[in-house]
Order: C-alpha cells, then structure tokens, then sequence
C-alpha cells in the first residue's frame, strides 16, 4: 500500500469539517480565514500557521487524496473538475480546466514548473507601474518556494508524444527545452491529472496544507463563499454554505467566518466572484475585467508508430520560440507544449463525431498531440474577459475571441503542422471543426489558410485562469496593491492567479506559489508580533 | 448552400423556440424519469436516439453487447449532466426542451420522425446542420451533446480495447 499523508494526518487530528455533512448553522472564529486552497490559499496557509497565526482554510470542493486518486477520468473529473472539467466561457467556445477540490487546481494539473517570464515582468513594471515586479525582486521567492516543492529538472527522458514536440523543434532548428517538475520520486505514470496516485507531485495537496494543518490551522471543505460582510473600510464576517453533492447546489446548514484578515485564493474566476458577490467598492468598475486564459489551440498529428501519450510524465518539453522571437505586445505569441492523451479528453477534444471521429480514435496509440497557448492581454487588442455573475450568483466568464486572437490561432496551426511533419508525422489534423487530415506540410498550408475562424470553429482550451483582480500601485488601474492588500478595504487581500495584470506567457502554478508566499510573509509580518521577532 | 434569408428565418425560429423552451423547461420543475438522476423521460428518448449517430463507428457490433453499451452511455450521460452546476444544467434542459418540442425538432433540428423513431442518417443530419451552423448557439449545442456522448462512451472501459488503450496502469498490488 502506498502511504497516504492526508488519511494518515486526518488520524493523527487534523482539524478538518465537512461543511456538506453540517445540520446547524455555525461561527468559526481565526486570525485569518483564507478562501481556496489552491496554490494561493495552500501557501498562503502554511506561511501564516508557520507565524503562529491562527487559519480556517474554506475550500468549495471535496478533500481527496492518492487513496482516491485511481486514475480513472470518469471518477476525476467530477470529483475534482470545476464543471466535471467542462467549465467553459459564456459562448461556450473555450473549454477551461480548473480544479476544484482541496488543494485546487495543483491537484490536477500537470507538474510544469516555469518561474515567471523576465519579459513578462519587464512588461508589468514598465506597461503596469509594478515597480517591486523586477527578477531579483522575486527570485528569493522563486527558490523559497522551488526547494518547498522540489521543483527541479527532470531526469527522466520525455515520453514519445514529448519527444516528438522536440525533436520536429530540433530539425526545424526551433529551440525547445525541458520543463522543470514539482515532483518527488515521480513513477512517470502520466496521471497527474486524475491526481497523483502515489503523492510523487509535490501538490498543496501533500505539501503546505498537511503544513497549515500540523500547525493547527481548520479546514472547511465543501464549502462555497458567498460573501464578504463589510462595514465601512473592514470586512467584518465571511458567509458560506455547503456544497451537497457532486453537483454544486448549496445546502442549508449557513457558516459564518469572522477574523482579523481574509485572503481570498479562489482562483481567478472565484475570487472576482465573490468580490462582485459582497458588491465591495468598485468604482473603476476593474474587478473580473482583464481575465486571461492562453488561449490555447490543438494540432494532432498521426505518427508512424506508437506514442502512448497518456503513459509517462505529461509535459516535459516546451518551446518559447514563438514568445521569445516577437515583440511582447505585437502579434499575439505562442508557448508550445503538449497534453496528456486520455480517452475522454481525446474524445472531447477531437472534433466531428460518428465514422470520422471513431476513425480519429482509433489511431489513438499513434496520436501525438501538441498545443499553443496563446499569450493573451500584452496588447490592447487583446483586453481578455470579463467575470460577471448570473442570476444564482455563480460566475461566468464572457471571454469574446476575436480576429487578433484568431490570426494568432492561425498561425499557430501552421507551426504545429510543420513541427509534426518534421517529426515524422502520417497525418496532422488542426482541431478545428472544418479541418480534415492532410499527409504533407504543403497541403496542411493551404488547408489552414483556408479554415474560417470564429468561435466554437477552433477546439480552444485554457488551463490557465488569470487576472480580474490586477495588483498595482494604482487605485484606479488596480484592484489590489503590490502587497495584495485590496486598494479599498483594510483587511482583505487577494493571493492568486487573479492579480496578474496579464497572463503570463507559462504555466502559472510557480508565479502563483512565490506571489502568494511573498504577499503572505508581508501580512503575516503586519498580523504577528511572533513574525516580526 | 441555403440562403441568408433561410438562415435569418432558422436563426429567429431559433431564438423564439429557445425563449419559449425556457419557458417550458422551468414551468413547474422537471422530475428525472425512471432509473435517472437527472433526465426526464423524453430527453432520455433524444440522447438515446443520438447514441447511434454520435458514436458510430466506436460501439460494439454484437447487438447484446451494443444494447448494454446504449445504456451505459444514457446512463453515464444522465450522471454527468447530474453533477454539473445549477446554471449549466438549466441551460442542458433549455436545451432538451427544445428539441423535445415538436416544433423544435422539426424547424430547429430537421428531424421529421419523433426521437424514437428518428433513424440514424435522420440524426446524424441533424449534427451536422447544427455543426456547420452560421449561428454559435446551435453550434454549441451540437458541441455540447456531442461531447458529453462521446465524455460518457469513452469514460467506459468497454470503449478502451477499440481504441488500443489499455488502461491505467497497476500500482503493484494496491487494489484500485
């Protein structure tokens, strides 16, 4: 039997409710209650417990852990998915992969590990006054959190469907490199994104929330934040309710959070939420606006021989050509990278349906699959999405695609055909609903020069939620300061995903890992005498 | 090719059919049929009518073995929409009340059979008009019932051995 660190803590005491199975309305009282406990919430716990500060974790999904994690996408996906993993825009034409479940998306996803682009700082200092934003600035931050998660190169050679990605990079004379990993004895089964069965993936899962939890922090899963309860410049109480079911219809019993300080860490379609839910003051109507995603599109290619994409370590190879060889804020730029091939999300993500789709699965072994995620909100063509709230109060992001993102999406196409053609590809397929397999680059040209472009055309995915609550020094242009301390009320913060005033142009995990553990070292020094000794 | 004006006239029979489907997804409430968590009887009737067209080509060809595969597929269909947030399974429904509705099959879908007659080229014409639609509402739709057919067959290790998946792998003796 593998060792499970979060049944054995739940023995040794941790405090832990679930909120789903409460009959009576009840008050929890703690210096901090930080809401989610993704990568923002997860650090940010650790650190104030470390302080001596007393933390309630509010997390709306489900604590689960690697002896639940069976590699099975019909069990994980609704147990550990926003939306069953189909959470999608409001048009419905990009689908967004998002946890939701204790430890948040970090328990999903798929280990990559990038610091945050020098350019993309670059940008953020001159284009949006960060001025604390320069590398050394961060780059204590960046190896606090790599040696918490053992972040570091990967040793093991890259599995065919990588491979691939690097070697067409290598004969077309694109650089390509290795993605660096949050793992710990890694067993290279390519399941992360079912959740680590054997606790390798060094998530807040098995990391800073056990450390939160040692130190005597609670945590209340299943539970949704409604609203903040404000009282001039202070918040003053948090209300939640229970989520019931695998559904998210809340239940009855009401929690009331009372503390010090609230930090929200609900990811960046969450927290913009809940600030729209608590009707907070907006004047400069910025919270939800500005909501990145990387838009990204799909080639899939037909190989010689086998690929097996969903065996072995997901991602490892990567490519920034297309980011680091245009200007920042031109034409939109690209990071290519590959997904894990599962059959849902193969099915799901292959277009067309019937003989043409059963004859795309069938090549399933053979299917190499690569992606480009797009580097939304560097230039003023591309404002991103808005987070609004329906009429239940749930959120829903309007993110309109459009000719400058769809330009890019094209050009995208071209270069992952070329790339998989010098692989060695049989076939490449653009995932596009009027695309069909062509078996040369020639015919891939014409054939993507003539796809129409517009929405729920392109397959378009995200992993990636970012922005809605930019940081910066200016109350006008940003919804929080440069510490994450919301620019209008005095005891409330945002440590996620949500402050980046753009995307980022990576994977977001390690962004969000040292914003958040630098944001927490600054509050827990204001909250705590203990932090300042 | 059909005409704008053909298309303008779908689109607001359309926009009128989904106003009046709202409507009538939410007058009084919906209560799942039989066996189901979610689906009433007639949207159990559309997606089983939509099995055979959406995953042809990827079922079982013995007939006990395509029969079971039908109905885990309606079943797994049934769960998922289950699980899914109040709001999208408001819009699911608007969606099933649609094409549920007599004038809704017809005008909106082309499908001229009740559901549980429609034969499988019927259906499968009725996808692809919706697929190649000029308007995104229908397209989505299409995307929707086509994906959460094919998240339910695939999702089914009955599916894996076709497509050459063998399945997660073992841990070693731990009991998964």
């Amino acid at each position: 039997m593998i060792p499970d660190p979060v049944r054995e803590g739940l023995a040794a005491g941790w405090r832990v409710i679930d909120a789903a199975a409460q009959e009576r309305d009840s008050t929890l009282e703690a210096d901090v209650v930080v809401v989610g406990s993704g990568a923002g919430g997860g650090v940010t716990a650790e650190i104030l417990a470390e302080a001596g500060l007393s933390v309630v974790i509010v997390e709306e999904g489900p604590l689960r852990s690697s002896a639940d994690f069976h590699m099975r996408e019909r069990e994980a996906y609704p147990q550990l998915y926003q939306e069953s993993a189909g959470r999608q825009t409001r048009d419905k034409a990009i689908t967004i992969l998002q946890g939701r479940c204790v430890g948040g998306s970090t328990t999903v996803n798929w280990t990559s590990s990038f610091r945050t682009p020098p350019r993309t700082l670059a940008h953020w200092r001159s284009a949006h006054g960060l001025a604390g934003a320069g590398e050394a600035d961060l780059a204590p931050w960046f190896e606090r959190m790599e040696a918490r998660l053992d972040i570091s190169p990967w040793p093991v050679p890259p599995n065919e469907n990588n491979d691939l990605l690097r070697r067409g990079c290598e004969r077309l004379g694109i650089p390509a490199g290795a993605i660096r990993r949050n793992v710990k004895g890694c067993w290279n089964l390519g399941y992360c994104g079912m959740g680590c069965p054997t606790n390798a993936k060094q998530s807040m899962l098995v990391t800073t929330l056990p450390g939160a939890l040692a130190r005597g922090a609670t945590l209340v899963q299943r539970a949704r934040l409604e609203r903040l309860e404000r009282q001039g410049d202070r918040i003053v109480a948090a209300h939640a309710r229970p989520v019931a079911g695998t559904g998210s219809a809340p239940g009855a019993a009401r929690l009331r959070l009372v503390a010090r300080h609230y930090v929200l860490s609900a990811g960046a379609i969450g927290s913009p939420a809940i600030l729209l839910r608590s009707a907070l003051p907006d004047p400069h109507e910025l919270v939800g606006r500005r909501t990145f995603l990387h838009p990204t599109v799909v080639s899939a290619a037909v190989m010689p021989g086998r690929v097996d994409g969903h065996a072995g370590a997901p991602q490892s190879v990567y490519s920034d050509h297309f980011l680091d060889s245009v200007p920042v804020d031109g034409p939109v730029g690209y990071k290519l990278e590959v997904p894990p091939l599962h059959p849902i999300l193969a099915g799901i993500t292959l277009p067309g349906y019937g003989q043409a789709h059963a004859s795309l699965m069938a090549a399933f072994p053979n299917l190499q699959v690569v992606i480009a995620l797009l580097r939304d909100g560097f230039h003023e063509r591309s404002p991103g999405g808005r987070v609004r709230l329906r009429s239940d109060g749930s959120p829903e992001l309007d993110y309109p695609l459009d000719d400058f993102l769809f330009e890019g999406m094209r050009r995208a196409y071209l270069t992952m055909a070329e790339i998989q053609f010098a692989a060695g590809a049989a076939q490449v397929m653009p995932l596009h609903e009027d695309a069909a397999p062509v078996t040369g680059w020639a015919a891939a040209r014409e054939a993507i020069a003539a796809l129409p472009m517009a929405p729920l055309h392109p397959r378009v995915v995200s992993a990636h939620v970012m922005g809605g609550c930019p940081m910066g020094p200016d109350a006008s242009r940003a919804v929080v300061d440069e510490r994450g301390r919301h620019h209008l009320v005095g005891n409330l913060s945002v440590h996620d995903g949500s402050v980046f005033p753009t995307s980022l142009g990576a994977n977001p995990q390690l962004s969000i890992y040292a914003f958040a553990a630098r944001f927490a070292r600054g509050l827990a020094e204001s909250l705590s005498p203990r932090a300042r000794a | 090719m059909a005409t704008r004006r053909q298309f303008l006239k779908v689109g607001l029979a359309a926009g009128a059919l989904l106003a009046g489907a709202g409507w009538l997804a939410f007058r009084g409430g919906r209560a799942p049929g039989p066996g189901y968590q979610w689906l009433d009887a007639r949207s159990a009737a559309i997606v089983k009518a939509l099995v055979p067209a959406v995953l042809a080509g990827s079922l079982p060809v013995s007939p006990d073995a395509r029969r079971e595969a039908v109905r885990e597929t309606v079943a797994a269909f049934d769960r998922a929409v289950a699980g899914l947030s109040p709001a999208i399974q408001a819009e699911i429904a608007q969606l099933f009340a649609l094409l549920g509705n007599g004038a809704g099959r017809f005008v909106v879908a082309g499908v001229r059979s009740a559901w549980a007659e429609a034969r499988e080229d019927e259906v499968s014409a009725f996808l692809h008009r919706w697929r190649t639609s000029r308007f995104g509402l229908l397209r989505a739709g299409y995307q929707a019932l086509t994906q959460l057919l094919q998240a339910s067959w695939y999702g089914n290790p009955a599916s894996w051995a076709r497509i050459g998946y063998p399945g997660p792998p073992s841990l070693g003796g731990t009991p998964s």
